[in-house]
C-alpha cells in the first residue's frame, strides 16, 4: 500500500498512531439513522409551505390543446394552479448536450410541458395546495384537452423515414452516434478459427430509491435568496442550474442536502418537476415542497440501459481472442437529460467493451435515438453492465465453442498484471490493474475445481447448476475529461476545509455528499489520520453550498478517491499550521513535533508536550501571548483533482453459482463472489458493502427489473407490486475479496468502489445460467431480465 | 353521507394522543404529518417496501396500509419510541457495527421487523431470517449485512457469542 512517508519519526503515514486508513471504523451518522432521527428532505417542513402535485400526461405523445383549471383553482386548500406556459415566464428551458460528445443534439425542455407532452408521465400542469392530498384532489379537477399524436416507441424503427420525427427542429430522431475502429478487424475475423455472433437485449430499468425524489424550495423575496433542500448528489451543480434558469446569481442560491434515502445516479440529474418546484417557489414567493410518489417515480425517475447490441467475437482455437465488434442501439426518451446528457451510456459501452482483454482489434458503432418514453440517463455503473455483459458473455460463448474452460480463456487473454501502463483497443489508458491476481483469488475463494466436481455430480442426478464469471474494469475518480471539457459546470475537483475548534476537536467541511455510501466516514477517517486526532474528535459537514468548499458531490465512484484525498491533504495542512503555533508556544522546532491522539508530542520520542485544547485556547483567547507578528491559522483548505490520469480505472472479477429449475424456469442464486481492486482501501467494511449492494442491484437487472412499455408508450408495470426488485429471500450471500493496486495520482492511492458490483453481476449471472443449461441443448440466453419465460423459451419448453 | 373526519384517541410511544383525522389518512401520514414522527417512512405507499413499519398493539403493521381511524383506542409504537425505550438497543448496535444500513431509509422498518422475529426466540437460520424480511426492501446493502446483524443479535440473546 502506497502512502507517502511524510512523518519525520520514520513512521509511514499509514502507521501514524491515529491512522484510520484501512480500518473498518463505524460511520458517525449511523446512530441517528437507526433511531429515526435522520432528516430526509421528505421530512422537511417550513412555515407557509405549499405542496405541489402535478397533472401528468396520460399519453406518450400529445398536443396540449387547452387546460381548464377553473374548478381546481377554487378547490379546498388550493394556493395556485400553474401551466407550463405560465411557468416558462419564470424559468428558461434547457438543452442536454455536451460539446465533447460530437454531434449530440436535443430539444429545449421546459419544467412543465408547453404545447406538447412527449412521454406518459410528463407534467402538464402544477397544483400547489396546503397539503399534498388537497393538491392531488385538485389535480383531478384540471381538465386537459389533448390531441394524441403518433408516439415513437420502438428504437429499432426510430430512424426510419416513415417514423415521425419527435422534435421537428432537429430533423431526425438521432440523438448521438459514435464509431470507433482499432487494429485490423476484418482481417481478424477472416483469420479466426471461430466466430460467435449474437444479439444482446438489455431491458429498461430504473433506480427505485427507497426515498423518492424530494425537494423543498424556498424563495425569500425579502432576501432575494433561494434556499433549496434537495436530495441530490451534486449540490453545487444544482446551485448553478437553479441560478442559471431562474436568472439569478449563483450566490443567491443555497442548496442544502441532508440525509438522502438512496441515489444510485437517480438523484444527480435535472428533473423537470424539481425545476418546476423551484420556479413555483419563486413565482409564489413561498416555500414549495415536492415529493414524488411511487407511481411518479416510475414514470419520471430516469430509466437506464435499454440497449440492443449486435456483437461478435473472433477467436483462435488456442483461445486467443482476436477481435470484438459491436453495434449498439439505445432509445433514451424524448430529451437528452440535462446537464450530463443521455449520450454518456452508449459512449461508455463503446469505451468499455473488450476492456479487460489485450485483443487489439475492435470495431464499434453506437446510435442513441429519441422515443416517446420516459427519459433515460446515467444510473449506477453507467454503461458498465452492458459492456461487461456483452464482453463476458461473448468470451464464455467463445470458450464453449472451442471447448475451453472459461477460466483458462481469461488467463490467455486478460491484460497481464506486469504489462501496465497500457492502452485498450477502445483507447482507454490503464495505469495499473490486476486481472490475473483477481482471477487467481476468486478461483481460490470459490474452490473452483471442487465446485465443478459438485456441479457434475449433481448434473448426474438431474440438478442443473451453473458457474459464471465476469471480469470487468470500472471508471472511477473522473477528471475534467468526463464532463468539464464538454462545457458542463460540473466540478471534477473537490475541496475540504479543516478547522480546529476551541477545545481541540476538528470540523471538516467537504464538497462530497453522503447518500449512504459512507462518504462522511471516509472524509472523517482521512482528516483524522492526517491531522492526528481520534475519530470522536471529528465533526463532518457536507451538503451545504454556503458552507462547504466548491465540489462535484458524490457520483462516478469519486467521493473516497477525490474527496478523501482532499480531506487528507487539508488535514496535513492544518497539522502544519497547528504545529507552527505549538512550536511558537513551546519555543521548539515545528519539525520536531507531531500531533498524535489529539496531543502535540515530540516526534522522536512521542513525549506529550501540549494538548490541542491548550493550543486552541492560546490561539483563540490569548493570542496576545504569542510572539509579535505571529498569526495562528487554525483552518486549512486543500483541493484535489486527478491530473495524471483522466480516470482511475479499477478492475475485478465476479462469479455466480446458481441452480436452474428446468421445469419452472426459476433461478435460485446459491452464492456470489467478487474480487475487486480499488487501490488503497480506506475502510474495508464500507468497500465490501458497496460491492455487495452493487452486486444485488446488478442481480436485480439480471433477473427481475424491467420497465415494460406497450407499443403506445404506456408503462405497464409502474408500481412495486408489478416491477420486481431484489428482496432478501432471493438474494445469496456474497463473498468479497481484494487486490490492492493504488493509483499514483494521489497520496492515498484510493480509487472508487461504488459501481464494481453493478458492473459485473448481470453478465456473470447470465453466464452461470447458460453454463447450467448448455448441456441440455438450450439456446444461449442473451437477454435480461432473465425471467422464467426466457429460460423456458431457451429450453424450448414454451 | 358518512362522516369524513373522525376523532380518535390512542397512545403513541406511551403518550396519549387525541386528534381529528380525515378518514382517508393513513397511519404513516398521520404519524409523520400530524405528530411529526418522521422516523417512519413512506417508501412505496402500497405495502411492498416495509419502510413504514410500526407496532400496532404490539404487532408489526404497514403504516401505509393502516388507516389512522383504525387506530382509535390502540397502542402505537414507532422507531422513535422503540429507540427511547431501549427495546432495540442491541439490534441498533449490531446494525451500526456491521454497517447493515447505508442510506438508512429502510432501517426503522428493518429494525422493528427484526425485533418481531427475535421475539419468537431461538437462533433462526439465515434462510429463515431472509424469508422473514421478504416484505422489507433495501436498495443499498444487498441484505447480506442485515442478515449478519440480525443473526449476531439472535446468537447473543441466546447466550452464544455474537
Amino acid at each position: 500500500m502506497k502512502i507517502v512517508d511524510d512523518v519525520p519519526s520514520g513512521l509511514t503515514a499509514l502507521d501514524r498512531p491515529n491512522s484510520y486508513i484501512g480500518r473498518s471504523v463505524p460511520r458517525p451518522n449511523l446512530a441517528r439513522l437507526t433511531q429515526g432521527r435522520a432528516q430526509y428532505v421528505s421530512d422537511v417542513t417550513l412555515p407557509r409551505m405549499g405542496h405541489v402535485a402535478f397533472v401528468r400526461s396520460p399519453y406518450a405523445h400529445a398536443r396540449i390543446r387547452a387546460i381548464d383549471a377553473a374548478a381546481a383553482k377554487t378547490a379546498p386548500g388550493v394556493i395556485a394552479v400553474v401551466t407550463g406556459a405560465e411557468l416558462a415566464e419564470v424559468m428558461t428551458p434547457w438543452v442536454g448536450v455536451l460539446t465533447h460528445l460530437k454531434g449530440i443534439k436535443s430539444a429545449p425542455q421546459h419544467p412543465i410541458a408547453v404545447e406538447r407532452a412527449c412521454w406518459q408521465g410528463e407534467a402538464v400542469c402544477a397544483v400547489v395546495a396546503k397539503t399534498r392530498a388537497e393538491a392531488e384532489d385538485a389535480c383531478e379537477l384540471v381538465t386537459v384537452h389533448y390531441e394524441e399524436l403518433v408516439p415513437v416507441t420502438d428504437a429499432e424503427t426510430a430512424l426510419d423515414a416513415a417514423t415521425p420525427v419527435i422534435h421537428e427542429s432537429l430533423g431526425d430522431n438521432l440523438t448521438f452516434e459514435r464509431r470507433h475502429e482499432a487494429g485490423a478487424v476484418d482481417l481478424a475475423f477472416q483469420e479466426a478459427d471461430e466466430i460467435v455472433e449474437t444479439t444482446f437485449r438489455f431491458g429498461r430499468h430504473t433506480g427505485v430509491t427507497n426515498e423518492p425524489r424530494a425537494i423543498v424550495a424556498d424563495w425569500n423575496a425579502g432576501e432575494q435568496r433561494l434556499t433549496v433542500c434537495q436530495g441530490t448528489q451534486a449540490p453545487h451543480m444544482m446551485q448553478n442550474l437553479f441560478a442559471k434558469h431562474l436568472g439569478l446569481e449563483e450566490h443567491q442560491v443555497r442548496v442544502l442536502t441532508k440525509d438522502v434515502g438512496g441515489s444510485f445516479g437517480i438523484k444527480v440529474h435535472t428533473y423537470a418537476d424539481e425545476m418546476a418546484t423551484v420556479a413555483l417557489s419563486k413565482l409564489l414567493r413561498r416555500p414549495v415542497k415536492f415529493v414524488a410518489d411511487r407511481i411518479e417515480s416510475f414514470v419520471t425517475d430516469i430509466h437506464a440501459r435499454d440497449h440492443r447490441i449486435r456483437a461478435s467475437i473472433a477467436v483462435k482455437r488456442d483461445g486467443t481472442i482476436t477481435a470484438f465488434e459491436i453495434d449498439d442501439l439505445t432509445g433514451i426518451g424524448p430529451y437528452s437529460v440535462y446537464p450530463r446528457t443521455s449520450g454518456i451510456e452508449a459512449n461508455q459501452v463503446v469505451n468499455l467493451v473488450g476492456g479487460p482483454y489485450r485483443c487489439p482489434n475492435y470495431r464499434a458503432h453506437a446510435r442513441v435515438v429519441f422515443q416517446n418514453k420516459n427519459v433515460m440517463c446515467q444510473y449506477r455503473a453507467v454503461g458498465h453492465p452492458i459492456a461487461t455483459s456483452v464482453t463476458e458473455n461473448l468470451v464464455e460463448m467463445a470458450a464453449a465453442r472451442i471447448g475451453m474452460d472459461p477460466v483458462e480463456i481469461r488467463r490467455r487473454n486478460l491484460f497481464p498484471d506486469d504489462g501496465y501502463p497500457c492502452t485498450t483497443a477502445a483507447g482507454l489508458r490503464l495505469e495499473k490493474l490486476s486481472h490475473h491476481a483477481s482471477l487467481d483469488q476468486i478461483v481460490a475463494m470459490m474452490d473452483y475445481d471442487a465446485l465443478r466436481a459438485e456441479q457434475a455430480a449433481l448434473r448426474a442426478r438431474g440438478i442443473h447448476r451453473g458457474i459464471g464469471f465476469a471480469s470487468f474494469i470500472e471508471v472511477t475518480n473522473p477528471s475534467a475529461a468526463f464532463y468539464g471539457v464538454g462545457g458542463a459546470r460540473i466540478s471534477s475537483q473537490d475541496g475540504a476545509t479543516v478547522r480546529l475548534d476551541a477545545t481541540g476537536a476538528i470540523f471538516v467541511a467537504s464538497g462530497v455528499t453522503e447518500q449512504g455510501q459512507g462518504a462522511e466516514a471516509v472524509v472523517a477517517q482521512c482528516a483524522a489520520s492526517a491531522f492526528g486526532v481520534p475519530l470522536d474528535k471529528v465533526r463532518v459537514v457536507l451538503g451545504d453550498t454556503d458552507n462547504v468548499p466548491y465540489g462535484g458531490g458524490t457520483w462516478a465512484s469519486r467521493a473516497a478517491g477525490i474527496g478523501g484525498e482532499a480531506a487528507w491533504q487539508a488535514g496535513k495542512a492544518l497539522r502544519g499550521n497547528v504545529l507552527a503555533v505549538a512550536a511558537s508556544i513551546l519555543q521548539a522546532d515545528a519539525r520536531a513535533l507531531d500531533i498524535r491522539n489529539g496531543v502535540v508530542v515530540d516526534a522522536d520520542t512521542g513525549r506529550v508536550r501540549l494538548g490541542l485544547d491548550e493550543v486552541a485556547r492560546i490561539a483563540y483567547f490569548r493570542p496576545d501571548t504569542l510572539p509579535p507578528g505571529f498569526q495562528a491559522e487554525l483552518m486549512a483548505t486543500r483541493h484535489y483533482v486527478p491530473r495524471a490520469w483522466p480516470f482511475a480505472f479499477t478492475n475485478g472479477i465476479q462469479a455466480s453459482w446458481l441452480e436452474v429449475d428446468t421445469d419452472t424456469g426459476f433461478i435460485k442464486l446459491l452464492k456470489h463472489w467478487c474480487v475487486e481492486d480499488c487501490g488503497t482501501v480506506i475502510n474495508p467494511q464500507l468497500v465490501d458493502e458497496q460491492v455487495r449492494g452493487g452486486v444485488v442491484q446488478g442481480i436485480g437487472a439480471a433477473l427481475f427489473e424491467h420497465c415494460v412499455y406497450d407499443e403506445r408508450g404506456q408503462l405497464l408495470n409502474g408500481n412495486m407490486a408489478d416491477y420486481l426488485v431484489p428482496m432478501a429471500g432471493e438474494m445469496p450471500d456474497i463473498e468479497v475479496g481484494h487486490v490492492v493496486s493504488p493509483t499514483g495520482d494521489s497520496e492515498l492511492g484510493a480509487k472508487g468502489a461504488g459501481e464494481a458490483g453493478t458492473a459485473g453481476a448481470p453478465g456473470c449471472v447470465v453466464n452461470a445460467v447458460n453454463d447450467a443449461l448448455r448441456p441440455l441443448g438450450a439456446q444461449t440466453i442473451t437477454e435480461i431480465p432473465l425471467t422464467p419465460d426466457v429460460v423456458l423459451k431457451a429450453l424450448g419448453k414454451v | 353521507m358518512t362522516e369524513r373526519f373522525h376523532d380518535i384517541a390512542l397512545t403513541v410511544n406511551g403518550e396519549e394522543v387525541r386528534e381529528r383525522v380525515d378518514a382517508r389518512k393513513t397511519l404513516v401520514d398521520f404519524l409523520r404529518e400530524d405528530l411529526d414522527l418522521t422516523g417512519s417512512h413512506a417508501g412505496c405507499e402500497h405495502g411492498v417496501c416495509g419502510a413504514c413499519t410500526v407496532l400496532l398493539d404490539g404487532a408489526i403493521v404497514r403504516g401505509c396500509l393502516t388507516l389512522a381511524v383504525q387506530c382509535d383506542g390502540a397502542r402505537v409504537v414507532t422507531i422513535e419510541g422503540a429507540s427511547d425505550s431501549g427495546a432495540l438497543a442491541d439490534l441498533q448496535q449490531a446494525f451500526q457495527a456491521r454497517n447493515a444500513l447505508q442510506c438508512g431509509f429502510c432501517t426503522p422498518g428493518m429494525l422493528l421487523t427484526a425485533a418481531a422475529l427475535l421475539a419468537q426466540g431461538g437462533v433462526p437460520s439465515r434462510e429463515k431470517i431472509r424469508e422473514h424480511f421478504s416484505g422489507n426492501y433495501c436498495r443499498c446493502t444487498g441484505y447480506h449485512a442485515i442478515i449478519d446483524a440480525v443473526e449476531s443479535v439472535a446468537r447473543a440473546r441466546a447466550g452464544g457469542d455474537a
